[in-house]
């Protein structure tokens, strides 16, 4: 299998860095603000910007997560369905700028998906979008992230694999192609 | 494991411990669902489902309708007691008419013994079994072990007893297989005319006094007498029942230890159960309705996953 190096360890320190220092340029101190990490990696991604502002700003932003299985529009369509995973918004997001954050933008169906679970939770001001790889070219819906840590060209026939080291691994991001049988 | 092995849900007999450990992941994540401001989510909103009542129940249809609504899907209701099954209509018959109108899943309560099983097959649907006359009540024992495994943390070496009229109740047998599967042990307990005869060939443990069958246990099931089902007499009268298997206070103050009460409804205050041990904290009554339609979400979610 032929893969790609997208980001390493230092990189993608590197690139949340900027990521943060973006959104504190956007949202101050964070006092109108609150991160919504998308279930499974972009809760990890939540939590580190969450830690990265408070150390740069020393502000405390209410991060949640979101699971977007039961609003998605593919169930009965894949082949194997998706589990589950916790939802926990412990915030009120009503009349909030709200941050969704995820690690790959592909065709855009999941950020809508978590949008439509959102609105469960109230009414934001503004939602934004921010995205660690943002795939180009192959999005089926009319979705674009507000603050992208890198942009790729891809194919539909590779995918990104992201690997953080909360879920035992090490932090690196990985472009890769599905071989031909 | 991401999805149910069974093409319907006819009983817990036939469930796999991996299976029942899906739906429980599952009911969290439905559990929070019910909890939020808006109670909703859209899976299930191409998905038509039936309800068809061949008995009478208000808790267990309103918890399905409900955990159906919840899931989005578009529900119809029948019940015999208003359709042409009175004009001789056979059950077979009428799923079929209700499934050519386009519905996807039938939930399916029926006086008889094995009527769901009958159905699945012989149609092309999914089928929830709402409870089959004496024989199984899966969604109960689900909800009932989904809640005592909320309140104790887990249900694996906990003992459980079920108590009252074992003979009528397909809430017992549902609930003996449930609490095997996931490594309880279980005890039943009543007067002996109300206890079947080979009872303890299921492996579980026959007691006749019920002081001694609580001292025993962590959870007692407190069964309702269904004296619509009994067609003799198994016991003398009602207070003389009350008056031997009737929880009260008091039996609850001698225990050494704290227990938790489950019922599943409907309760006849006085007689099987007294007001103050329903109304106890320990008591887990109003828990187990809760938790009920989240049980109901999963099942009907999971098997919906499989609809083609």
């Amino acid at each position: 299998m032929q893969k790609r190096l997208l980001l390493d360890s230092q990189l993608l320190q590197i690139t949340i860095q900027r990521l943060c220092q973006h959104l504190i340029e956007n949202h101050n101190d964070f006092s109108s603000a609150v991160i919504l990490g998308l279930q499974p990696r972009g809760v990890f991604l939540a939590n580190r910007i969450q830690k990265v502002i408070q150390e740069l700003e020393g502000c405390q932003v209410e991060v949640g997560y979101l699971d977007t299985t039961f609003h998605r529009d593919d169930f009965r369509r894949r082949d194997i369905p998706k589990k589950a995973s916790e939802t926990r918004v412990p915030f009120l997001i009503e009349g909030k700028d709200v941050i969704l954050v995820d690690d790959v933008l592909f065709t855009g169906r999941s950020v809508r998906a978590a949008m439509d679970a959102m609105i469960s939770f109230g009414r934001p001001k503004k939602v934004e979008l921010l995205v660690l790889i943002d795939r180009l070219h192959t999005r089926q819906l009319p979705i674009e992230a507000n603050y992208v840590g890198k942009q790729v060209n891809t194919l539909a026939s590779q995918y990104v694999e992201v690997g953080l080291k909360e879920q035992n691994g090490d932090d690196s991001i990985w472009l890769m192609n599905i071989e031909a049988e | 494991m991401n999805q149910l092995i069974k093409n319907n849900l006819l009983g817990i007999k036939e469930l796999s411990l991996e299976e029942i450990e899906l739906i429980f992941e599952t009911a969290d994540n439905f559990k929070d669902v019910i909890n939020r401001p808006i109670k909703k989510v859209p899976s299930l909103r191409d998905v038509t489902i039936a309800n068809i009542f061949f008995e009478n129940s208000t808790r267990t249809q309103l918890s399905f309708e409900l955990a159906e609504k919840r899931l989005s899907a578009d529900v119809i209701n029948f019940s015999s007691s208003s359709s042409s099954v009175k004009k001789g209509e056979t059950l077979l018959d009428t799923v079929n008419n209700i499934l050519s109108m386009k519905v996807d899943m039938i939930v399916i309560r029926h006086s008889s013994p094995g009527a769901p099983h009958f159905l699945a097959k012989h149609v092309n649907s999914k089928i929830v079994n709402a409870g089959d006359g004496t024989h199984e009540h899966p969604t109960q024992a689900l909800l009932d072990a989904y809640s005592i495994r909320e309140r104790l943390g887990s249900i694996a070496g906990k003992k459980v007893v079920i108590v009252g009229d074992i003979l009528h109740s397909r809430v017992a047998l549902s609930n003996i297989f449930a609490l095997q599967k996931l490594g309880a042990e279980v005890m039943v307990c009543g007067p002996a005319t109300l206890l079947p005869k080979y009872i303890s060939a299921l492996g579980v443990k026959v007691e006749l006094d019920i002081r001694k069958a609580l001292n025993w246990c962590d959870a007692a099931n407190i069964l309702r007498i269904q004296l619509e089902r009994q067609k003799r007499s198994y016991f003398p009268s009602l207070r003389e029942y009350s008056l031997y298997y009737g929880v009260n206070k008091e039996m609850i103050n001698a225990l050494d230890k704290e227990i938790i009460i489950l019922h599943p409804g409907p309760i006849n205050r006085g007689v099987e159960i007294t007001s103050s041990v329903a109304d106890a904290d320990n008591a887990l009554i109003l828990d187990q309705v809760e938790n009920g339609v989240a049980i109901r979400m999963a099942v009907l979610y999971l098997l919906a996953g499989k609809l083609e």
